[in-house]
């Protein structure tokens, strides 16, 4: 995967977690995933279409995504509530749409957001798009971001659905 | 001043909120797409809305565009992660009035909403 594809992630999710709640965002070295299975147990997704596609997912532990998305809503809240799972679809949509306008002359659309909670997870992509895990240190824990996305032109189909383990 | 905030997503409406209340607006509706928010302009008459971009059932764009059909004054606001100059263009041809891109600083978006209001002469 083109090194270019995966920078502006790192940039983005440095730039929301610090625009938004002020938390710092030291980024470790990314590597190709080879699991099937998400990192953490809450996913916040993304789908990629247009010129680009593929899926991006923000995987957190729960208690991890529960200190951040308090950091962010102001607001203590369990995992199993509406608003936050809504928190965390805000969080990958953001840091999705700021990383797309990275990709210079190319049209790409970005899906609504889908968070998906619960241990042993998997978020199905096609299999010919290699899926890059950037791991991301925080004050509140490790978060993951995992990319999977290349240019459409290569002519790949992309399905994206997920299911709990 | 009435203000309609319309974006899918509860916690962004929040954050909004809780900016405009610190300026001392608080006579706020919310929406959480487009078609939910043409549904509620009749009743809530909005002097200002902020609308998101990306939605289900309606977008921000085609919000915009309706709306403008019918009303080419009151000011709109684009809050979005869309931050591409050719998505600002397109917003903007559209009949948006200023644009904020996501992330932002609560100083950020009540620097924009101060400036759209002044432009557009509707700050009271």
């Amino acid at each position: 995967m083109d090194a270019s594809y995966i920078t502006p992630f790192m940039t983005s999710i440095q730039n929301v977690f610090s625009t938004m709640f002020q938390l710092p965002v030291e980024i470790g070295e990314p590597r190709i995933k080879t699991e099937s299975k998400t990192t953490h147990d809450v996913s916040g997704i993304i789908g990629v279409s247009g010129e680009m596609v593929g899926t991006i997912v923000l995987s957190m532990p729960s208690d991890t995504a529960e200190s951040i998305v308090a950091l962010f809503t102001g607001m203590e809240m369990g995992a199993d509530t509406d608003d936050f799972a809504d928190a965390v679809g805000e969080l990958i949509n953001m840091i999705s749409g700021n990383a797309k306008a990275e990709f210079q002359r190319k049209s790409v659309s970005i899906s609504c957001p889908s968070v998906v909670i619960g241990s042993g997870h998997r978020v199905a992509s096609s299999s010919n798009i290699p899926c890059v895990l950037i791991p991301c240190n925080t004050d509140c824990g490790e978060v993951v971001l995992e990319v999977a996305i290349r240019e459409a032109t290569e002519s790949v189909s992309t399905t994206s659905s997920s299911t709990a383990a | 001043m009435r203000i309609l905030l319309i974006d899918d997503s509860k916690t962004m409406r929040n954050i909004q909120k809780s900016v405009l209340k610190q300026l001392g607006y608080n006579e706020l509706e919310e929406a959480c797409d487009g078609q939910d928010a043409l549904n509620k302009i009749g009743s809530f008459k909005p002097e200002l809305c902020l609308v998101d971009w990306n939605m289900p059932v309606m977008d921000g764009l085609t919000f915009v565009k309706t709306f403008r059909q019918t009303d080419k004054s009151t000011p709109l606001i684009m809050v979005t992660t869309e931050a591409e100059k050719s998505r600002v263009i397109e917003a903007i041809k559209a009949g948006v009035n200023n644009y904020v891109v996501k992330p932002f600083t609560p100083d950020l978006l009540s620097e924009r909403i101060t400036e759209t209001l002044a432009k557009c002469g509707a700050n009271s």
